[in-house]
């Protein structure tokens, strides 16, 4: 007898960033190949999946560049902008998005899933570029402009660009350990996904000449608050995160890298 | 009863961290981020809640930096007017109960 409801198709795909993989099903397989390309170097095997999205596809959506909200209740937390909603139950590990059918909405629910995954854990998702050289890893952060993307298009071949835009960072003990990133900026560009020790923390700057200083760890602090990805403002997870961001700068040696914009640079950095 | 003292102790709706010889404090309540210079951590650390400001002033910023008593007094009127603004110190004419975070007093006590 022919079913008279037919049971919908699922696609899905997970994709893993700084060791924590989230799968996402839909019933579009066309979005799983955007977001397998999208997500090339970070697609990982199904049983490693740690959260799962259900996607509910919208035909159209409002507003991107609207401010995203991200709040907390007793059934878990809800991102909100004008092109996706998406709640999550970090308990059950599964939530489920609303969004437009483009890469760029996804990309925004996963920093958030990020945070909030990072922010128990004392690491966290920080607007700089970041390489692995001679198996140590280099973040480099400043305003925009600063020279993110430069130091990393001038990358020398024996370095792993991890992103030009959005490092992750991660607690390892008394230390700390940089993840490549799909989360590009200009040179739009998926980042490397390896992984490194973090050596040094640089407050990048472009100047007449190339030169490193020490930096105090106050302005540090401030450094790195200013540059953390952080989405929730409730003082349950503001809080976690300050901590996190003082512990990294009480560990991490954090210098002042003034470059002109050239190659030899990379001669000071590794 | 009043005693014409004021007493200062840090709200619990904060984290803080000394870095160097500075202070940072988050506000819990608006993720907004505060500075406090020496002087300003010196009476930070001291607000226990028992000790009245005008003794912290004399026995603490007097003796610890070059500054008469009256200067002390009126600076550290001001600044404690603007944390309790900011919601990041409770002031009282009475001994406030312990409020410290455990983590602030961790910090402050290093």
């Amino acid at each position: 007898m022919q079913e008279l409801i037919a049971s919908e198709a699922r696609h899905n795909i997970v994709i893993e960033v700084g060791g924590v993989p989230v799968r996402v099903h839909t019933s579009d397989r066309d979005f799983v190949k955007l977001l397998e390309k999208r997500y090339a170097g970070f697609v990982t095997r199904p049983e490693r999946a740690e959260f799962d999205f259900e996607i509910d596809l919208a035909a159209t959506g409002s507003d991107p560049e609207a401010d995203v909200t991200v709040k907390r209740d007793a059934r878990g937390w809800t991102f909100q902008r004008g092109d996706f909603r998406a709640e999550w139950d970090p308990a059950a590990r599964r939530g489920r998005i609303q969004q437009t059918p483009n890469p760029y909405s996804m990309d925004s629910v996963l920093r958030i899933v990020h945070t909030l995954v990072l922010a128990g854990q004392g690491g966290f998702l920080v607007h700089a570029a970041s390489a692995v050289r001679n198996g140590k890893a280099f973040l480099f952060a400043g305003v925009s402009g600063a020279g993110k993307t430069t130091i990393s298009r001038l990358a020398p071949p024996d370095a792993a660009v991890l992103t030009d835009e959005i490092s992750y960072v991660r607690r390892e003990g008394e230390a700390y350990r940089a993840y490549g990133t799909p989360f590009a900026g200009e040179l739009a560009r998926v980042g490397e996904n390896v992984s490194a020790p973090l050596a040094t923390f640089f407050l990048l700057a472009q100047g007449p000449e190339n030169k490193i200083e020490p930096v105090d760890q106050a302005e540090a602090g401030r450094a790195l608050l200013t540059n953390i990805l952080f989405f929730a403002d409730d003082a349950q997870t503001v809080i976690p995160v300050f901590e996190s961001a003082c512990d990294f700068v009480a560990r991490v040696p954090v210098k002042r890298l003034t470059f002109v914009p050239d190659a030899r640079v990379w001669e000071m950095i590794g | 009863m009043s005693t014409g003292k004021r007493y200062v102790a840090r709200s619990k709706q904060i984290a803080a961290r000394r870095l160097g010889a500075e202070t940072m404090i988050m506000s819990g309540r608006d993720s907004t981020l505060f500075t406090l210079n020496e002087v300003a951590t010196v009476i930070w650390e001291a607000a226990d809640g028992s000790t009245p400001l005008d003794e912290i002033v004399a026995q603490r910023v007097c003796a610890e930096f070059d500054v008469t008593p009256e200067e002390a007094q009126r600076d550290a009127d001001i600044l404690v007017e603007e944390m309790k603004g900011h919601g990041i110190l409770v002031v009282s004419d009475a001994p406030i109960a312990a409020v410290t975070p455990k983590r602030a007093a961790q910090q402050g006590a290093s």
